[in-house]
């Protein structure tokens, strides 16, 4: 969480699996586990973490529903309203001739409110580096490791009985303490 | 109990007998390995390939150009085929595209491990092979440089629409929505790999793979939306590519000519365009995983399942083929019995047979293990499957069109030297991208196969 001032502690671990039990031991003692950093999604993370599903499907939702009501609108208002054809005499709101158009137009813009509601929500835009401090505690999180950030919130947080977690748990790396705004 | 233990408990009675990534290596290992051929300079073979593509595409790019400057008469299309190489090709390279489409998304949905380390290369192949494909329509036009007509936009001619009810409104919809749609979520699947790259490189390469990974930094929380977000694509996929070849056979469906007009085009042809994208697939492939080193990553167990891909759409598609046959017989029809009698024995059966060896009978070797296996096997048994999903669309086009219900517009058809000059460009582009495809971004995907790495061990450590 970026919004109140605390410091994050990191530990690196090289495998997914251990990355898990320690981010479950972690949450068990009662610490906060903010973000987990890794170079490919780790199963299990989100449960182990208490994270809710995230509702990204309701923008392909969205996108779908706007794209075949624009299709059906305009594909309807063109062949009864602006320009009615006589096409062998079938009816101008016959639907079965403007399914093709309606379903891509629907599939078209239900792939558009995907990638723009994952763009969005992950804060992803053209930029030359990743966001620091918690953004990125160590560039080897995109090739092989797997880092657990630990937010320091509140005077419950024991610097002492986190070192000794911390210790137990192996990690390959510990860094201690960063100030977050 | 944990998603994780689930999932390999799932997995368990489907356990992998033989590891789909070689050797155990460790992440940074599939990390250096994948990225090496980036960060070398092209090796000689690399410069061959490319001048070669470059000038096939050169020569197609001078007949393209002699098309628009001088009409579409030097298509030689002065009698009743209209477009007998223009559509062909245009069918032929839609049809390749489809295998991307099919082990990135439905593959996907299906939970086939296997799509991973195969799935990036037949992405780009997609995206490529509908470039190519796109063209022949915009040219057969005649003046491509209206091809924007064919958008709904507000003009100023009155009320002057397209027609939403047309074949051809429909292919345009279909295609340009394919291409974006595969286009997205082959970009989407290269963000995590281009924030890899960023991360190893130097100098202006960090710059341009810094603003092409969007900032990605693998927090869990993207990786979440990420993996929901190509769920989803996969999804909108897959009912697509089996939407956009059923419109482009709609293309003959919809008409009345003998041979176009069944009921089966839309299951055959996107079998058909399964056959051949997985053909290409196999092609491009074997030379790939050799020049770059990566058969650690695509083992000869990921030819062996492309190969048996091949041995069943081969089979639909010989069924399609039968089929044909048989309802053209039972129809009682004497237009399309003799369309089909025509196609097998008359003057373009030598087309007809090379067709069904190339597609139906070749696929058969597939039956053995040791063809399945064998690089030298599949690499020329894709090339047959290739020409033969070639002149399955020319004997389609071709031989319904030149003898059709009146004797006295019978003739006999040969490309001109221009439409071959642009069906040779169409590969000159194809594998121009493709060379250039293979020095910019990573041809593996490195989480994915890191992701199947991973899984692996943990299959391997609960048994």
């Amino acid at each position: 969480m970026r919004t109140m001032s605390s410091r994050i502690h990191t530990l690196a671990f090289d495998d997914p699996e251990v990355t898990l039990e320690a981010v479950k031991r972690l949450r068990a003692e009662g610490f906060s586990v903010v973000d987990v950093h890794s170079p490919f999604p780790v199963h299990g993370l989100e449960d182990a973490l208490g994270w809710r599903e995230t509702r990204l499907p309701w923008a392909t939702f969205a996108g779908g529903a706007l794209g075949v009501t624009v299709g059906l609108s305009l594909a309807l208002y063109v062949h009864t309203v602006s320009w009615p054809l006589n096409i062998g005499g079938k009816t101008n709101t016959a639907i079965p001739g403007i399914v093709p158009v309606v379903f891509e137009l629907g599939v078209l813009l239900a792939a558009f409110g995907t990638v723009i509601a994952l763009l969005a929500l992950g804060r992803l835009w053209p930029r030359l580096r990743p966001e620091r401090g918690p953004g990125q505690p160590t560039p080897r999180v995109t090739d092989d490791r797997f880092v657990v950030l630990v937010a320091e919130r509140d005077a419950s947080f024991s610097p002492a009985r986190f070192r000794a977690l911390a210790e137990e748990l192996r990690p390959t790396e510990v860094v201690e303490a960063w100030e977050v705004k | 109990m944990s998603a994780t233990a689930t999932h390999a408990g799932g997995h368990a009675a489907v356990a992998d007998a033989e590891p789909l990534v070689l050797g155990d290596p460790s992440y940074t290992k599939v990390t250096a390995d994948i990225a090496a051929p980036l960060e070398r300079r092209a090796g000689i073979g690399w410069w061959i390939a490319f001048l070669l593509s470059a000038t096939a595409l050169g020569i197609g790019v001078v007949c393209a150009w002699i098309t628009i400057a001088t009409g579409i008469g030097t298509w030689g299309i002065n009698r009743t085929v209209g477009w007998g190489f223009a559509i062909t090709n245009f069918v032929f390279w839609v049809g390749i595209g489809h295998a991307g489409t099919l082990i990135s998304a439905i593959l996907l949905l299906l939970r086939q491990r296997w799509r991973t380390s195969i799935a990036r290369a037949a992405e780009a192949m997609t995206i490529f092979a509908v470039i190519c494909a796109g063209l022949f329509p915009i040219m057969h036009m005649g003046r491509p440089w209206y091809a924007y007509w064919f958008m709904p936009y507000p003009n100023t001619r009155g009320s002057l629409w397209q027609n939403f009810r047309s074949p051809l409104l429909w292919d345009m919809f279909a295609i340009s929505t394919y291409f974006t749609v595969s286009l997205l979520f082959w970009y989407v699947g290269l963000i995590p790999d281009f924030g890899t790259m960023r991360d190893r490189a130097r100098g202006l390469k960090k710059k341009i793979y810094g603003w092409l990974s969007l900032g990605w930094n693998g927090s869990a929380r993207t990786w979440q939306r990420y993996e929901k977000a190509s769920l989803m694509l996969a999804s909108l996929a897959t009912p697509l590519v089996v939407s956009v070849h059923t419109v482009v056979s709609f293309d003959f469906a919809t008409s009345v000519i003998p041979g176009w007009h069944t009921t089966i085009f839309p299951p055959y042809f996107v079998a058909g365009a399964v056959f051949s994208g997985f053909a290409m697939v196999i092609t491009l492939l074997t030379i790939t995983r050799k020049v770059m080193g990566l058969e650690a990553y695509i083992t000869d167990r990921h030819l062996e399942l492309m190969s048996k891909v091949l041995l069943l759409t081969g089979m639909i598609v010989g069924f399609a083929y039968t089929t044909e046959l048989f309802i053209a017989w039972y129809s009682g029809n004497p237009y399309e019995q003799f369309t089909f009698m025509n196609r097998a024995f008359g003057p373009y059966a030598w087309a007809y047979w090379l067709m069904f060896s190339c597609n139906v009978f070749v696929p058969q070797i597939f039956w053995f293990k040791r063809f399945r296996r064998s690089v030298p096997v599949l690499f020329v048994a894709s090339l047959l499957v290739n020409v033969g999903m070639w002149f399955e669309r020319f004997n389609i086009v071709v031989t319904s069109l030149h003898r059709d219900y009146l004797p006295s517009s019978w003739s006999m058809y040969a490309p001109s030297l221009i439409e071959v000059g642009i069906f040779i460009g169409s590969f000159g582009l194809f594998f121009t991208a493709y060379l250039l495809f293979t020095r910019v971004a990573p041809v593996v995907a490195f989480h994915e196969v890191k992701h199947t790495l991973a899984q692996q061990r943990e299959d391997a450590h609960h048994e």
